[in-house]
């Protein structure tokens, strides 16, 4: 078993993707996020990889099209304002069946917000970061050990379906540390790309990296065979941690750091003897519907709790459609909701029922 | 029998979706002569930019990239350092490369970055149907300067070769045109010197070719060669703003 190492966040995540072959970074200085661009900066030399400090965020996604196109596994990272800066690359990698890493370390927004952490991004992520038609294989960390767990499940899935992938993770867990363990590099698992445009060399037909279908019947099969994907992703690759959800009468739906707290609210509501536990969507993209269906039958109520003004809770909606209440309760513009402030929506509904 | 011309390889055989009197045909020739002569076309990967070019994924027999308007040089940068053995090209309008994507130029020259650029101007957005361009000259009449391009009000033509000349990690910045045989092969020398400075690893070399744009200047392709001697040229005189191989360096 590899050694426990103190890491902050951002570090942890940077020094997980030089671990899982992903030697090309392209990024813009943003706050929260900077750090994995100073760790890269630092690191990558060594490795006989590129960070380049690129003249915009639109340049940075651009190069990550370029790199990967050309076969390597490539990432850039950045905080809300600058993810939106990318949303053109991101659709255009999209479009031409690109895997690539984007790391979006939130902040509050909107316009140039804030710089204290957010889930306000979240629609951004899993609905439209980006024009047309496209889905994003989107991961949500919630501890400093997931940022580095995620990041190869990230390429690989990506990589397996040629799919753009993102880590939406904040401004808490990209500054704060905690111990964390690196996988053993025997294990990285990086697919073969007989699509790159890396020179044919006179030897196979020539590729081309393209998102340009002036036929719109041509245009229409080829979206359609990307959806085909994306329901084979959402039948294969949805990931939820359940907590305490056996007998509970009020399930939670958090991710990222407002799930940390929910957890120590839900321990506290315990100890009162409220049966309330929490369903943690780990991939927001594609939704965990199939582990919220499960308690569906059993919870009495649900409550999300999201650092945005209620974004999540329109997917768990869907899910539940209308079975059973679903409430929401956040923080937004870069407040954290204190254990305290969730205990009480909790006891509310708790109260409300017994 | 003998064998007296050759179509090279370095193009493929779906026809050209060009007008009649557009350079583009030609410019394709020379870039896909140059990657032959020099033996390179399966190492290159080429980069298609948003305008009339796009398609010039299909045209040439190498890979092919196509971006985003305006950045043709950053996806070439992502190509050329993942892969840095292979020669990356990147084949602009002016549109693309002087508006949109300006900043990805400037500093994908100021990095020196080890590509060749082609770069097509021809005073107009094409494949929009002819609205003004960052080289559309003073007065000249378009879709959005329809009283003819003021100054007063949308600025002047930018001369990319002169901008581009000034930054140290710019290694050549030729302006030529192909409007006769003399400088089409003026055109193909600068051309194949560009790829060539790539393969020494001399940094960022950029050829603009002054082009011509018959549909959406309204001209027959005949009076669009002479515009462009009488008008364009003036503005864009041809020659080399800097050479790091000449002495001196600059024009």
């Amino acid at each position: 078993m590899a050694e426990k190492v103190l890491m902050k966040g951002n570090e942890a995540l940077a020094e997980a993707a030089i671990q899982c072959g992903c030697k090309h970074y392209f990024g813009y200085p943003i706050t929260p996020q900077t750090e994995i661009a100073a760790y890269m900066s630092k690191r990558l030399p060594k490795e006989g990889g590129v960070f380049l400090q690129a003249e915009s965020e639109v340049a940075a996604i651009n190069m990550v099209l370029g790199a990967t196109a050309a076969g390597v596994r490539s990432m850039t990272s950045s905080s809300s304002p600058g993810v939106s800066l990318k949303s053109e690359g991101v659709s255009y990698i999209a479009g031409s069946d690109l895997p690539a890493l984007i790391i979006n370390v939130q902040r509050g927004g909107p316009g140039l917000g804030g710089i204290q952490p957010s889930q306000s991004d979240y629609w951004q992520a899993t609905k439209a970061l980006g024009h047309g038609d496209f889905q994003m294989f989107v991961l949500a960390p919630s501890t400093i050990q997931e940022m580095v767990d995620f990041v190869p499940l990230a390429f690989e899935v990506g990589e397996k379906y040629r799919v753009p992938s993102m880590i939406l993770s904040d401004g808490m867990l990209g500054q704060m540390m905690e111990p964390v363990e690196f996988p053993e590099k025997k294990d990285v698992v990086i697919a073969d790309k007989p699509w790159a445009t890396n020179g044919h060399q006179n030897k196979r037909p020539k590729n081309i990296v393209n998102s340009l279908y002036i036929q719109p019947e041509e245009l229409e099969n080829l979206v359609k065979e990307r959806y085909e994907r994306y329901e084979k992703i959402k039948a294969e690759e949805q990931r939820a941690e359940e907590f305490m959800t056996e007998d509970a009468e009020i399930v939670i739906v958090a991710f990222g750091a407002s799930s940390r707290v929910a957890r120590s609210a839900i321990k506290s509501a315990r100890e009162e003897g409220i049966k309330v536990g929490m369903i943690r969507p780990i991939t927001l993209w594609p939704f965990p519907d199939k582990t919220i269906e499960k308690v569906v039958p059993t919870a009495k109520k649900f409550l999300c709790v999201e650092m945005n003004m209620g974004q999540m809770v329109e997917d768990v909606r869907l899910v539940v459609n209308g079975r059973k209440p679903v409430e929401f309760f956040g923080r937004t513009g870069g407040v954290i909701p204190t254990p305290a402030e969730v205990l009480d929506q909790i006891r509310a509904l708790a109260g409300k029922e017994m | 029998m003998a064998v007296v011309f050759e179509k090279t390889k370095a193009l493929t055989d779906v026809p050209f979706h060009y007008c009649p009197g557009c350079t583009h045909g030609i410019v394709h020739r020379l870039v896909a002569e140059v990657l032959d002569e020099l033996g390179v076309v399966g190492q290159t990967v080429g980069v298609a930019s948003v305008g009339c070019s796009v398609f010039s994924y299909n045209y040439f027999n190498c890979d092919m990239v196509q971006a985003a308007h305006g950045r043709a040089p950053a996806v070439a940068t992502g190509i050329k350092r993942a892969v840095p053995e292979n020669v990356v090209f990147t084949y602009q309008g002016d549109g693309d490369l002087a508006a949109i994507g300006m900043a990805e130029t400037v500093h994908a020259a100021t990095r020196g970055e080890n590509i060749t650029v082609i770069f097509i101007n021809n005073a107009i957005y094409g494949m929009t149907g002819g609205q003004m361009a960052p080289t559309s000259l003073p007065g000249q009449i378009t879709q959005t300067s329809p009283y003819g391009r003021d100054t007063a009000t949308a600025g002047h033509p930018i001369r990319v070769c002169e901008l581009l000349s000034t930054l140290s990690g710019t290694a050549l910045a030729q302006r030529v045109t192909v409007d006769s045989v003399k400088n089409v092969n003026i055109a193909k020398k600068a051309i194949k010197k560009g790829f060539q400075n790539q393969i020494d690893k001399k940094g960022y070399s950029i050829i603009e070719v002054v082009s011509t744009c018959p549909t959406n200047w309204g001209l027959t392709p005949e009076e669009s060669m002479k515009w462009l001697r009488e008008n364009m040229l003036e503005y864009y005189p041809l020659g080399v703003y800097k050479d790091i191989d000449a002495e001196g360096g600059d024009k």
